[in-house]
């Protein structure tokens, strides 16, 4: 195996809050992690510092042995790496299709061009195998505002796939979707993501999502790494058990965090 | 195939309105001239529009494709029609790559008070020059068409064949480019910049090279304003001017290329009649109808045709 992403002594603080302090990790290639943690443990940060929304205070991000930290994102996005986010970032006026065929022109590059139309056979016959791959294809001509938040997170994703990155960071796939939906919502997108080959770290607060889907599981608690190891290992930690599942493993978490997160 | 379409509209327009050119009052034919010439300015404008940025200064390149005609003619004796629309467009280009620079990097309020003050900049700037005529402007030489110059009398309706044709080949690009990539690529822009960043794009560049095309629209729409008026002042950089084509823009709406051409003719109709109902009060006629627009037609005139294309054909089927 190959290490695909490392940081080194990632460190971020926004004046004397500390998001993030020291994180060390490395990322196979082709792993599937999950990260946990509870609110503001540093989770989002450091999605945010890998794919260049944030500048790290100090400390380094390697992707494929290539430096990459203060990239900007559309530097992140060319390198290989690309994300989805918690709240679901579209063009809410256009369809769905129309999104996906902006995100296919603009990831190949052929977004300047002007003497071509945007919708071309080809290019819509891909855009509606890609949608039908994350099973959103009858969404097609339907206007992106009033889609259901499942379906808006898929296409977040699916849109991010288009470019065929070598690593995908999701951040709460499965936010604001109803319980009985998660695990569909996990299945098309590990599905979907496994088929291409691509490693992915997603961040979850359901533990029954995190050890169905993870192979490695990443605890953050308070900016720090306190546990990183196979599922059921971490899982198990002591500090993992007390900051963040509590003694009730398989119990929902409270409701409403997403809300406090947004 | 809706774009072969559009296509034959448009050629059947120009066709239709050359021969109009036979039987055309002066008055109407100039009054069209100039329209179609605005119509241009506002197009570039709704480039920009659609992107999700309000330009309060595309006088500024409007007047200055006005000037660089009327500058080549009395200055240097250069008359030809198509080196004149050249040395305007090249020109306009030279000043958009600059001031571009800047501007890419504001958006909303901020992006339309500044391409604002540039406009007014020019305006202080030819205000003060004597030698331009100060507030007065001054006069354009005659025109010639590739080494022919036309007689006085017929220079209008050469013109107006010449504006014609120009409007119908910028429809036919913007056309073409509001279908494109880089069409909705503004369209991407106006809604999530941050998506448009994670998908390796950079909104800036984007804005900047829709900025130039913009500035280039207007400059061929003020030089054609130049040739038809023979006359150039600094009133044309004002931003009143500016603000005109904001309200032809808003009139026409953006939902097709040919709205705002169809609504810069309205615009100069209302104003010539307004002017003659009102001579002292005829702004207030403008601003009523504005008022009016905004109230029941948001997304402008063309939203009251529900499906244009397919009754279009139908008409000239029958016709």
């Amino acid at each position: 195996m190959t290490v695909i992403l490392e940081t080194r002594g990632l460190s971020k603080s926004f004046g004397a809050v500390t998001a993030a302090a020291n994180i060390d990790m490395t990322l196979q290639e082709g792993e599937v992690v999950g990260v946990i943690g509870s609110n503001g443990a540093g989770k989002t940060t450091f999605i945010n510092m890998v794919t260049g929304y944030l500048r790290p205070s100090s400390g380094s991000i390697l992707f494929r042995d290539r430096e990459i930290t203060g990239f900007s994102p559309r530097r992140v996005t060319r390198a290989g790496i690309c994300r989805s986010f918690q709240v679901a970032q579209l063009f809410p006026e256009l369809t769905t299709l129309e999104n996906m065929l902006i995100a296919a022109s603009m990831l190949d590059g052929s977004h300047l061009a002007v003497l071509h139309p945007l919708k071309k056979p080809s290019t819509i016959d891909k855009a509606l195998k890609a949608l039908d791959e994350y099973g959103i294809g009858n969404y097609a001509d339907a206007q992106v505002a009033t889609l259901p938040q499942g379906v808006r997170n898929l296409l977040d994703i699916a849109m991010a796939m288009l470019g065929g990155p070598a690593l995908l960071l999701l951040d709460e796939p499965t936010s604001g979707v109803a319980i009985e939906e998660k695990f569909g919502l996990m299945d098309t997108v590990m599905n979907a993501v496994g088929r291409s080959g691509a490693a992915s770290l997603f961040v979850e607060h359901d533990m029954e999502v995190i050890s169905r889907y993870a192979t490695r599981v990443i605890a953050f608690y308070e900016g720090h790494i306190i546990a990183d190891g196979p599922t059921a290992e971490a899982l198990g930690h002591s500090q993992v058990r007390e900051y963040i599942i509590g003694t009730e493993l398989h119990r929902q978490p409270a409701e409403g965090r997403d809300h406090a997160e947004n | 195939m809706r774009s072969d379409r559009t296509l034959i509209l448009l050629v059947v327009a120009v066709v239709v309105l050359w021969g109009f050119a036979a039987f055309m009052p002066n008055w109407l034919m100039f009054l069209t001239t100039v329209a179609l010439a605005k119509g241009l300015v506002v197009l570039g404008l709704v480039l920009l529009l659609r992107t999700g940025l309000v330009s309060f200064g595309q006088g500024l390149y409007f007047c200055l494709g006005g000037y660089v005609v009327g500058i080549a003619g009395q200055w240097w004796g250069v008359t030809d029609v198509g080196l004149v629309m050249l040395l305007a467009v090249l020109c306009a280009l030279f000043v958009s790559c600059l001031l571009g620079l800047l501007l890419c990097r504001y958006r909303e309020i901020f992006f339309a008070m500044l391409t604002m003050a540039f406009s007014m900049i020019l305006y202080g700037i030819l205000v003060k020059s004597q030698a331009l005529g100060s507030t007065d402007g001054f006069n354009i030489a005659s025109a010639s068409l590739f080494g022919w110059q036309p007689e006085q009398a017929a220079l209008g309706t050469w013109i107006y064949l010449l504006t014609v044709l120009i409007a119908g080949i910028v429809l036919l690009f913007m056309h073409l480019y509001f279908h494109s990539p880089m069409g909705f690529a503004g369209e991407a822009i106006r809604e999530n910049e941050i998506r448009v960043e994670y998908l390796g794009v950079s909104p800036r560049q984007v804005v900047y090279l829709k900025y130039l095309i913009a500035a280039v629209v207007a400059a061929i729409g003020g030089a054609l304003t130049a040739l038809t008026a023979g006359h150039v002042d600094p009133e044309m950089a004002f931003w009143t001017t500016s603000g005109e084509f904001v309200f032809i823009a808003l009139l026409g709406g953006t939902g097709h290329v040919a709205a705002p051409l169809a609504a810069a003719f309205l615009f100069e109709l209302i104003r010539t009649y307004a002017f003659d109902l009102a001579p002292y009060t005829w702004q207030m006629i403008l601003g009523a109808v504005l008022l009016l627009i905004i109230f029941f037609l948001p997304r402008g005139l063309w939203s009251l045709l529900p499906k244009p294309s397919a009754k279009r054909k139908n008409n000239d089927g029958h016709s």
